[in-house]
């Protein structure tokens, strides 16, 4: 199944300006298919290649997303989390490469595109919003411009359609038509996250990344944001994996979290069932690392040590040098990602599901080690 | 633990009138105000960073600073840490009126009792050198401890006091070869070295991951409980403040809107900015509020300001006088004072805005 694929990509789509997409490149699923997951990820694997050795920065990651569903994906950094984001979309700068596994979207196999098909797959099919909208923004551009070039640079649309969309867009997110000949330097930083917002928006997308959308924004702006995406969810459909240290804030917009730790997903469930009844020692100790706003104040512990250099990642399970409830197999065998309740995955050898069969244990073992 | 420093806190009460000698008050700021001139020779317009700010530093206790960015938390702390001179106001440390007694720049008993901890630890340690010179510096400028043996002593002592172990090894290595959490344990290291009573900590967890942050808060605590330091905790991250802060003030636009004991702040906030800033929060046990008013916009441009509560322009229950000037301090409740029209017109004595203005030029 992980046909191997080395891809080094250099574009990138926030520069919209590319040259126009060859017409009837393959067609994508758009909303109507209900049943098939819009995505599938299958044992990802994207090394960063340095002079002291590969860095596995995504090690064996599989998720599904469907039509219209918010994913969630919450670590640390360097937990992989952007890095798998930008596998998806394929733009993955040099020294990383997609070493294994396969992304599905609809029936195409993303990772055997060619230029020309990622031309049109990329914003058509899925977009991405950055996190720094001051730098995901042109400053000697227009917002319109920005939005219109997207347009332009996708369909056969005359500048003043395009700028007509442009116009539509930013009412949709909720900036004032009025404000489409301003340069982003005269826009608020709120504003701006919404520019870019409206950039993501301009091909109606099924599936919308957004990487840490709302990190560089203050707690109300960034409460505005969040009511707005869920607003336009609800009235266009797409769906959302959405990026973000912040596990307080997946609660709210997502419906499934998944945890990342050190490139692997250990945990992956519904958002409030991850929420009341969290199973992996890491997402435990993440739960007990904020404070909360309501209730007694308690002293908290949070996580002791810091995350795994992943060029030496540890054996057996990577979270076992920080783990409170290690034992003496998670330094052994790695645990296999297993649904130990109803929808709810975990890796973690707590969990009889999660240790593999003895016969395997041998084997996992030296696959740890490899 | 931090349920009897508060017991204790509420003892001392809040007095910002409280004098010099036998003061409960490490720190004192009176109307404090800072301008930065913008613009050219013939527009000359005056950022308003702070804008009359008063409020207490007491003994041994964590005083949490919150605000959106730009409200002026940072520029308060530089301005205590004595980087950057204000326009006006008073810095009562120890009763003693630092800006009048050492108008020029700081003295050096003065930056040895206080010290500040920066946001990015990856940026505020040299990277050329290693741990050991870093901590070596202040030892050595301050002229605490003397001897080559005793330093080195001095500089394990500190390692460890801040939880990196064995400082034998830890000292010798590099920035880069530690993590975000280790760096800005060393960075505390750095301030402490010279055993100052009051820390100024800007933001000093918000660049590290989750996980590791509550390790630092509760280094803060603890050296708050064992070594007596008094913090000045300045964080955009309310419920953080709610965790080690003993009392939390809540700055907006350069103005200190409103003050009360961490716990009360949040239970029962006074000022509509708070209200709205607590609304804000994400709340895993809510989920997201959509349907309730969300008041739009952001932090009003600082360049001269118009006369009044600078939360006007978004405020749902803006009135005529709001406009007009920006209402004096209200005290609502033992150690709980809010600067709003709904509570109160304030103390006109307090309110120190036209001596402010009037030393502007």
């Amino acid at each position: 199944m992980a046909s191997t694929t080395t891809t080094t990509t250099t574009t990138t789509p926030t520069s919209a300006a590319q040259p126009r997409p060859a017409e009837g490149a393959a067609s994508s699923p758009r909303r109507s298919d209900h049943a098939a997951p819009l995505i599938r990820v299958q044992d990802l694997k994207v090394e960063y290649l340095s002079s002291r050795g590969p860095v596995r920065a995504v090690d064996g990651v599989s998720f599904q997303l469907k039509p219209g569903e918010v994913l969630g994906l919450a670590g640390e950094s360097g937990s992989g989390k952007s890095t798998i984001a930008q596998a998806i979309l394929r733009i993955l700068q040099p020294p990383a490469v997609i070493t294994g596994g396969s992304v599905l979207f609809g029936d195409q196999d993303v990772l055997s595109m060619s230029d020309e098909e990622l031309l049109a797959f990329r914003w058509r099919d899925v977009s991405m919003v950055f996190q720094s909208a001051m730098n995901a923004l042109n400053p000697v551009m227009t917002v319109g411009m920005q939005i219109a070039d997207v347009i332009m640079a996708h369909e056969h649309v005359s500048r003043s359609q395009a700028l007509a969309r442009a116009r539509e867009l930013l009412e949709i997110v909720g900036i004032e038509a009025n404000r489409i000949d301003s340069y982003p330097h005269q826009l608020s930083g709120g504003m701006r996250q919404r520019a870019v917002i409206a950039i993501a928006l301009a091909l109606r997308p099924p599936l919308m990344i957004m990487d840490e959308p709302t990190t560089a924004l203050d707690v109300v702006v960034q409460k505005e944001i969040l009511a707005q995406i869920t607003e336009l969810r609800e009235q266009l459909g797409f769906s959302i994996i959405f990026i973000t240290h912040d596990l307080s804030l997946l609660v709210e917009i997502a419906d499934r979290i998944a945890i990342m730790y050190a490139g692997q997903i250990v945990e992956l469930a519904p958002a409030r069932e991850l929420f009341t009844n969290p199973l992996h020692p890491y997402t435990q100790g993440l739960m007990s690392s904020f404070p909360a706003l309501t209730g007694p104040r308690v002293k908290l512990t949070g996580i002791a040590g810091s995350p795994p250099d992943l060029r030496t990642p540890p054996s057996g399970c990577r979270f076992h040098p920080r783990c409170s409830k290690r034992m003496d197999i998670c330094s052994q065998v790695v645990p296999q990602f297993a649904e130990v309740r109803p929808e709810h995955w975990v890796s973690c050898h707590l969990f009889p599901e999660s240790t593999p069969p003895l016969a395997n244990a041998r084997r996992a073992a030296e696959g740890a080690t490899r | 633990m931090s349920s009897s420093t508060i017991d204790t806190a509420t003892a001392t009460a809040a007095s910002t009138t409280a004098d010099a000698t036998g003061t409960p008050n490490v720190m004192e700021i009176r109307n404090l105000t800072k301008r930065f001139p913008v613009g050219g020779l013939f527009d000359k317009r005056e950022v308003h960073a702070l804008e009359d700010v008063s409020f207490t530093i007491p003994r041994g206790q964590v005083v949490a600073l919150v605000g959106e960015s730009g409200s002026g938390k940072s520029t308060t702390a530089r301005v205590l840490a004595r980087l950057i001179q204000p326009t006006s106001g008073q810095i009562l440390y120890q009763g003693r009126d630092i800006l009048k007694e050492e108008p020029r720049r700081a003295s050096l008993h003065y930056r040895n009792e206080v010290q500040m901890v920066f946001q990015d630890p990856f940026g505020s340690l040299n990277p050329a050198h290693p741990v050991k010179y870093l901590l070596e510096r202040p030892l050595k400028i301050h002229k605490t401890v003397h001897g080559s043996d005793a330093i080195q002593r001095r500089v394990e002592e500190l390692l460890d006091t801040v939880g990196l172990r064995p400082g034998s090894e830890v000292k010798e290595k590099f920035p880069y070869e530690l993590s975000g959490g280790q760096r800005q344990r060393v960075a505390f290291a750095r301030a402490l070295a010279v055993e100052p009573k009051v820390l100024l900590a800007d933001e000093p967890v918000s660049m590290l991951d989750v996980s590791i942050r509550v390790g630092v808060l509760n280094l803060m605590e603890r050296l708050k409980e064992d070594n007596g330091i008094s913090f000045l905790y300045i964080t955009h991250d309310i419920a953080s403040a709610r965790y080690i802060g003993d009392q939390t003030n809540v700055m907006y636009a350069g103005r200190m809107v409103e003050s009360a004991e961490s716990r009360e702040l949040i239970d029962a906030p006074a000022h509509p900015y708070t209200k709205l800033l607590l609304s804000a929060v994400p709340n895993p046990h809510a989920g997201l509020r959509t349907d309730e008013h969300i008041s739009r916009g952001e932090i009003p441009s600082l360049v001269n300001p118009p006369a009044g509560c600078p939360f006007a322009p978004r405020c749902p229950h803006v009135m005529p006088e709001c406009r007009e000037a920006m209402p004096g301090i209200t005290h609502i409740g033992p150690r709980h004072w809010v600067r709003c029209y709904l509570h109160g017109k304030g103390d006109a004595s307090i309110d120190g805005t036209s001596a402010a203005a009037t030393a502007a030029d």
